[in-house]
């Protein structure tokens, strides 16, 4: 034990005299927080939108006898998307030309005509135009996504309108009340009220005279039921398929804290694992391995020694990353304790693998090198989600990313920062399970080491 | 020998189906400098490393009445970003020494870096970082110090102070066993000659002996320069 602190405070020291990983460790995880940090706060900039409404000032939408509220059109486009206001049809096409902005919407003079004209006897078709320049594949497709979306809102919020007033219309049909035309208000009898006054006559009439009026009495019935019926549907019209989501598993925290959580387990992995490999295979550069074994220290004792300096240069770094990330989404820090539990295990699993990369090559560069081509695409394939590939793949994918301890680590970390995301327990065990398998790989790949 | 310092008995060792070592034995007096000789190949490193405990033999025994057997490898084994003294003091610590610091002050005396203590060791030339190497191997206070081949890529000036100083360790009670292939250095520094040809002990005794030797048994190469004549004696002897 007395040679372990010996050992990490001769670490210690090499590692401050080199200023590029020093550097390196420090602005790598101040780096990684602003970028995350950044990306998740201010979200995606809407994308430029040119804007000409010809539609005449203080046009009304009327559907049958509801108005549209005011705002609906131009305010409800520009929330979506940064819109430029421009002038004539030329000066659309100018922009969306010279790229400075990604499409344009114009807004025909006849459209809210064509709109009203939905709830009457001869409705129109009412169009948009969207002028668009698709030099980028990648900008079509979102313009198209945004425009398409938004129509899809408008869309909607009419059809609701024009259901509103089809059952509005049946209702008079069934119930009876007044409704207005030409300026002139009519009364409406109703299906109801029809079928009620035959069957009141219906005994004063001679015996011969009622079976036919009682067909018609029934017809009124039974045109009054299904009309009863044939309201909701026409409300349903306006959106047939609901959403209803329901959760069955894979509890999940918020996005932004996931992303923290990624951050931070990125910056971990790599401090750690370079760390560890580096400093171990930097024994065996130095030729100093066969000196220290020789009674000095163990070769288990040196292997622990490796892993602490990992876990604990990683905890620091993490934690100040995770600190640095509060300027940018508040974190539980009530939670502090869990975050350290799941750093110091991630840390001792990583180190634990970090230890049997170094004790496998024999250079630091070398070493290096093996471990960035190694964390790197466990780190991208850790992060495939079920669906996103076939489940052979996918399941080649969980095997493969089980067998390192980055995906654990991510799951103890989302859990550790937010008490939505997945239990703890089940990952530590697994960080627990890697560092032992890991940190006895290492210990036999060490015997490649005394070889003079 | 009785009062041996270092005693290695009928030594062993095989990689597969490889002999390296093929029964070799000696025995080494306190303050005695042996010089282990011989081609590359010949097993040199592979005794002392047995010699040193790093690896064991497969046959045979080795033993040190004196205790602490002190390992210089052929390669300074020191952290090039540490400067000398952290050096030092590092191995003090991690060896137990009650006070480090006092063990760091003398063995920058012994190997007279006392004024470049603070420099970093890369920027030392070959033949300190060399001084620095043995005075580590030091540090355990041995009685007996192997040198592994301790001259090699030096210039002759730093060989020559590496010689002082490890002739003024043997000239204090230290053993010292150091391999090389260079046959006159052997000859000029080493007491005592160990010649080791494909891991067979074929020569064991001072230099004048060897001199004798090898005239007598390649008397053909007698009048040549002693290297020469010594390749010729391996030749004879069947290597």
């Amino acid at each position: 034990m007395r040679g372990v602190r010996w050992l990490l405070l001769k670490d210690l020291q090499i590692l401050r005299r080199s200023p590029l990983q020093a550097v390196l460790l420090v602005a790598y995880p101040i780096l990684i927080a602003v970028l995350v940090g950044f990306a998740i706060s201010r979200g995606p900039e809407d994308p430029r939108v040119a804007f000409l409404n010809e539609v005449p000032p203080n046009t009304r939408i009327d559907v049958g006898s509801a108005e549209l509220p005011k705002a609906n059109v131009k305010e409800r486009i520009c929330k979506r998307v940064e819109c430029v206001f421009v002038s004539d049809r030329a000066e659309a096409e100018q922009k969306v030309e010279s790229g400075d902005v990604l499409a344009a919407l114009i807004l025909p003079a006849d459209l809210v005509n064509k709109i009203n004209s939905l709830s009457t006897l001869t409705p129109g078709v009412p169009e948009v135009e969207v002028l668009v320049n698709e030099e980028n594949a990648v900008k079509a497709e979102l313009v198209d996504d945004r425009i398409t979306s938004l129509l899809a809102q408008a869309n909607l919020t009419i059809a609701r309108r024009i259901g509103a007033e089809g059952g509005r219309y049946l209702g008079l049909l069934v119930d009876g009340g007044q409704f207005s035309v030409l300026g002139e208000t009519v009364q409406i009898l109703g299906l109801r009220t029809t079928a009620r006054i035959l069957e009141g006559v219906t005994p004063a009439l001679p015996p011969n005279l009622r079976p036919a009026l009682e067909e018609v009495t029934e017809f009124a019935a039974q045109a009054r039921d299904n009309l009863d019926v044939a309201k909701p549907l026409i409300d349903r019209l306006a959106q047939p398929i609901a959403v209803d989501k329901v959760v069955v598993g894979g509890a999940s925290p918020p996005l932004e804290i996931f992303a923290i959580a990624v951050a931070a387990t990125l910056t971990l992995a790599f401090v750690v694992v370079l760390l560890v490999a580096g400093s171990l295979a930097l024994e065996r550069e130095e030729n100093a391995f066969p000196r220290l074994t020789r009674g000095l220290v163990s070769p288990g004792g040196l292997l622990g020694e490796k892993v602490l300096l990992g876990v604990g240069v990683g905890l620091v770094v993490t934690l100040l990353m995770l600190l640095g990330m509060q300027f940018f989404v508040p974190l539980e820090l009530s939670r502090i304790g869990l975050w350290l539990v799941a750093i110091l295990f991630s840390g001792a699993a990583l180190g634990a693998a970090g230890a049997a990369l170094g004790a496998a090559a024999r250079e630091v560069r070398a070493v290096s090198l093996l471990a960035f081509m190694v964390t790197l695409p466990i780190a991208f394939l850790s992060l495939v989600p079920s669906g996103a590939v076939s489940p052979v793949i996918f399941d080649a994918i969980r095997y493969l990313t089980a067998l390192f301890p980055f995906k654990p680590a991510l799951q103890a970390i989302t859990a550790a920062l937010d008490e939505a995301g997945p239990g703890i327990g089940g990952p530590l065990l697994h960080l627990a399970l890697l560092c032992a398998a890991y940190a006895l790989i290492a210990r036999l790949a060490l015997r490649r080491f005394a070889a003079v | 020998m009785p009062d041996a310092a270092l005693r290695a008995d009928r030594v062993i060792k095989r990689y597969g189906d490889r002999e390296a070592l093929r029964g070799v034995s000696f025995a080494t007096a306190p303050g005695e400098l042996v010089a282990v000789i011989g081609p590359n190949g010949a097993g040199k490193t592979t005794l002392l490393s047995i010699l040193a405990g790093i690896s064991r033999p497969d046959e045979g025994d080795v033993s040190s009445s004196n205790g602490e057997v002190g390992w210089v490898p052929q390669q300074a084994a020191l952290y090039r970003r540490l400067t000398v003294e952290e050096n030092l003091l590092l191995f003090a610590r991690l060896e137990g020494h009650e006070d480090p610091r006092g063990s760091v002050e003398e063995m920058l005396e012994l190997t007279g870096l006392r004024d470049r203590r603070r420099e970093i060791v890369a920027r030392l030339s070959g033949g300190n970082q060399q001084r620095i190497n043995i005075a580590i191997g030091l540090l355990s206070r041995p009685a007996v110090l192997l040198l592994d081949e301790p001259s090699v890529g030096l210039d002759p000036r730093q060989r020559s102070r590496l010689w002082e100083f490890v002739s003024a360790l043997a000239d204090r009670g230290t053993t010292v066993i150091f391999s090389t292939h260079d046959i006159q250095e052997a000859e000029r520094y080493g007491g005592r000659l160990l010649v080791l040809a494909d891991g067979e002990a074929l020569f064991d005794g001072p230099p004048a002996e060897l001199r004798e030797a090898v005239r007598r048994e390649a008397p053909e190469a007698a009048d040549r320069d002693f290297e020469t004549a010594f390749v010729a004696y391996l030749h004879h002897r069947g290597h």
